[in-house]
């Protein structure tokens, strides 16, 4: 390639390439996953495009915004609390649920839980709760400058509380195995595969749609103060910034997405449970994104899908080994390549380019992978 | 009476428990500025050791009193062991030994689960099994012993930290490491015997945890959280700073789980910490140094 080529080429290529990787992305799911994958497979690709969504919005907080969030658990289990709440209720007709019943059989229907009888008010519960959550705890912890392992320990022990507090309250929870039984989906029947097929297309729309949206705030000038509040809080604040702000923004909608994963995981599964939102899970969650890239655009979604479809096929054969290969896997990525698996692509390319154009953005790499905490 | 008694006295050695779990994080996290999160699987190794101790020794009497050097010799030299291996290499970059160390973790636990899958049981020695009745309550010697073994722990830290040459160097090293460095204090050194001594006191813990409850594989995960809690709130640099956060968690925890119950004391104690970082953001006590790290 010439240089005046490569000259043209490059704006070009990244200005436009994300879009165009979330576009044959979008192919990838849309049309080619269901044209190839039984029902089967198709639902557990939908599972992981849940953990995906999640991955995406932890890309953001903590790939770009230095903020480890390690409870994300906590707003995936509100958005599946409110879509297990609302399938439940599809399922005994508006009237209590059958597991209510086995526990205190002359229980009415709690009054938190009626308002979710209505599908719409569900939509709206799984938007705006997370919001409303992060935003009260993210406000309080930003804003008094409490970061880095404070922040990471404090959003892990918020996990394990709500886990443990759901786990407790079995009247109204199900407490540890949690809400299942569900038959319809918005009316739509879950034996149905045209369902399933339905709620993996949506799983997966929404997962580009929060793709778009990243790659919409990693361009705008708000990416920019985000990266620059990770590397340099103490400067953006003297350039007369809220550091605050801006890692609150993040911080919600991270939690918005996380909240959307849960809530299209209940349909998918058939079931959720505090295990899926405690420690652990939200432990797992992180997996994908530090193997993937935290700081890429499509790092987090791709090392999410990875990581679901190894828990899948590793833990049925080789369950106890699946454990040791995520733990290695925290170990060796942490260790040897903190910037993932797409940061290798970087690599490679800066390998291949010849000298004289690698000499010129050699200012750049400390902003493209993202190493700082 | 017997109600503020009981939920006192039973807070009381919880929050000994979480001191002796805090203490070592508070050495490593204030010090070296390393998180480490395997330090629960430490507390692990510490009962595991009270356990193969007793199936060497069958006399429980003498075997928890043996079993204590025990238990921090392991889990210092599990923690020695990582130190060489992953934390020397990610000195600058604090953040990510807490995924490492989750990894670890995640890598122990699941090795005690797979060898011990319903978890160790660790005797009583006889002379743990009666009760001190104070002010009307009938307090279990072993919680007495945690109290004893806490305050034990925290004594020699304390004036290991205070009157040795070895425990000035470490004050040396959290107060400025730069210019630590330049007095000539190998800090790397310094930062290994910390290392060692903080996973150590992680084993005793160990010991004093299996006494308490059962030993499974799930011990570190329920402690290591809210030890780390205590470490936040207490503040970095000083012991006394841990020393009352474990004490307020533990007896606050007790006496919200009277009222409530055990679930909602745990969710209303972190919250309770959050609203609590809002006045103090950077814990109980900081020590205040011109080091700029």
């Amino acid at each position: 390639m010439s240089a005046l080529l490569q000259a043209k080429w490059e704006p070009l290529r990244s200005k436009w390439g994300p879009l165009l990787g979330i576009a044959v992305l979008g192919v990838l799911l849309l049309v080619f996953a269901p044209a190839v994958l039984s029902d089967f497979r198709l639902n557990n690709l939908a599972k992981y495009c849940c953990w995906a969504l999640v991955a995406v919005g932890i890309g953001l907080a903590w790939g770009r915004g230095g903020m480890l969030v390690m409870g994300q658990g906590v707003f995936f289990g509100l958005g599946a609390y409110a879509m297990g709440m609302h399938l439940s209720l599809e399922a005994s007709d508006g009237t209590t649920p059958v597991f209510m019943i086995l526990y205190d059989p002359t229980t009415g229907l709690p009054a938190y839980w009626a308002p979710f009888k209505s599908g719409a008010f569900t939509i709206f519960a799984i938007i705006v709760a997370p919001i409303f959550i992060a935003g009260i705890l993210g406000f309080a912890i930003f804003k008094r400058k409490v970061k880095g392992a404070y922040f990471a320990i404090l959003t892990q022990a918020l996990a394990v509380a709500l886990a443990t507090l759901i786990t407790s309250k079995i009247q109204w929870t199900g407490g540890d195995t949690g809400l299942t039984d569900f038959k319809t989906f918005f009316g739509a029947d879950l034996a149905d595969s045209d369902t399933s097929l339905m709620i993996y297309l949506i799983t997966a729309g929404l997962l580009l749609a929060c793709l778009l949206v990243v790659w919409q705030l990693y361009r705008s000038r708000f990416g920019e103060l985000l990266v620059a509040t990770r590397d340099a809080e103490e400067r953006v604040r003297f350039l007369g910034h809220d550091p605050a702000n801006v890692k609150l923004f993040a911080f919600v909608v991270a939690a918005v997405m996380a909240s959307i994963g849960g809530a299209m995981f209940v349909p998918i599964v058939g079931i959720i449970s505090p295990k899926e939102i405690g420690a652990a899970a939200s432990i797992f969650m992180i997996a994908g994104v530090a193997v993937g890239g935290r700081a890429a655009l499509f790092g987090p979604a791709l090392g999410a899908l990875a990581i679901g479809y190894g828990r899948s096929s590793l833990s049925e054969q080789w369950p106890n080994g699946w454990v040791y290969f995520l733990g290695g896997l925290f170990i060796v990525v942490t260790l040897l390549l903190p910037g993932g698996l797409t940061s290798l692509f970087g690599r490679l390319r800066a390998q291949l380019r010849p000298r004289s154009a690698a000499a010129e953005p050699a200012a750049k790499p400390a902003t493209a992978d993202g190493m700082a905490g | 009476m017997s109600d503020f008694v009981a939920p006192l006295l039973n807070g009381t050695a919880d929050g000994a428990l979480l001191l002796v779990a805090a203490l070592g994080l508070a050495l490593t996290f204030g010090q070296m500025g390393v998180i480490n999160m395997a330090h629960g699987e430490f507390l692990l190794a510490g009962a595991l050791s009270a356990y193969l101790t007793q199936q060497v020794i069958s006399n429980n009497d003498i075997s928890i009193p043996v079993a204590l050097p025990i238990a921090f010799l392991v889990a210092g030299v599990l923690g020695l062991i990582l130190e060489a291996t992953l934390i020397r290499w990610m000195y600058d970059r604090p953040l990510d030994t807490l995924l490492v160390t989750v990894g670890v973790s995640l890598a122990l636990k699941q090795a005690f689960l797979q060898v011990y899958p319903s978890g160790v049981p660790v005797e009583k020695p006889s002379w743990l099994d009666g009760q001190w009745h104070v002010f009307g309550y009938a307090w279990p010697l072993r919680q007495v012993f945690t109290i004893v073994l806490a305050l034990g722990c925290l004594i020699g830290l304390g004036a290991a930290l205070k009157y040795t040459s070895f425990g000035r160097r470490i004050r040396a090293t959290v107060q400025n490491r730069a210019l630590a460095e330049t007095m000539g204090i190998s800090t790397l050194t310094i930062d290994r015997i910390t290392f060692f001594v903080g996973s150590g006191l992680a084993g005793i813990g160990g010991v004093a945890a299996s006494l308490i409850g059962g030993t499974n594989s799930e011990l570190g995960a329920k402690y290591i959280i809210p030890a780390f809690l205590v470490v936040v709130a207490g503040g970095l640099g000083q012991l006394k700073g841990t020393v009352i956060a474990a004490w307020a968690v533990g007896v606050g925890s007790a006496f919200l789980a009277d009222w409530t119950n055990g679930s909602l004391a745990q969710v209303i104690v972190f919250a309770l910490v959050v609203v609590f970082l809002q006045v103090k953001p950077q814990g109980l006590f900081t020590v205040r140094t011109r080091g700029l790290a």
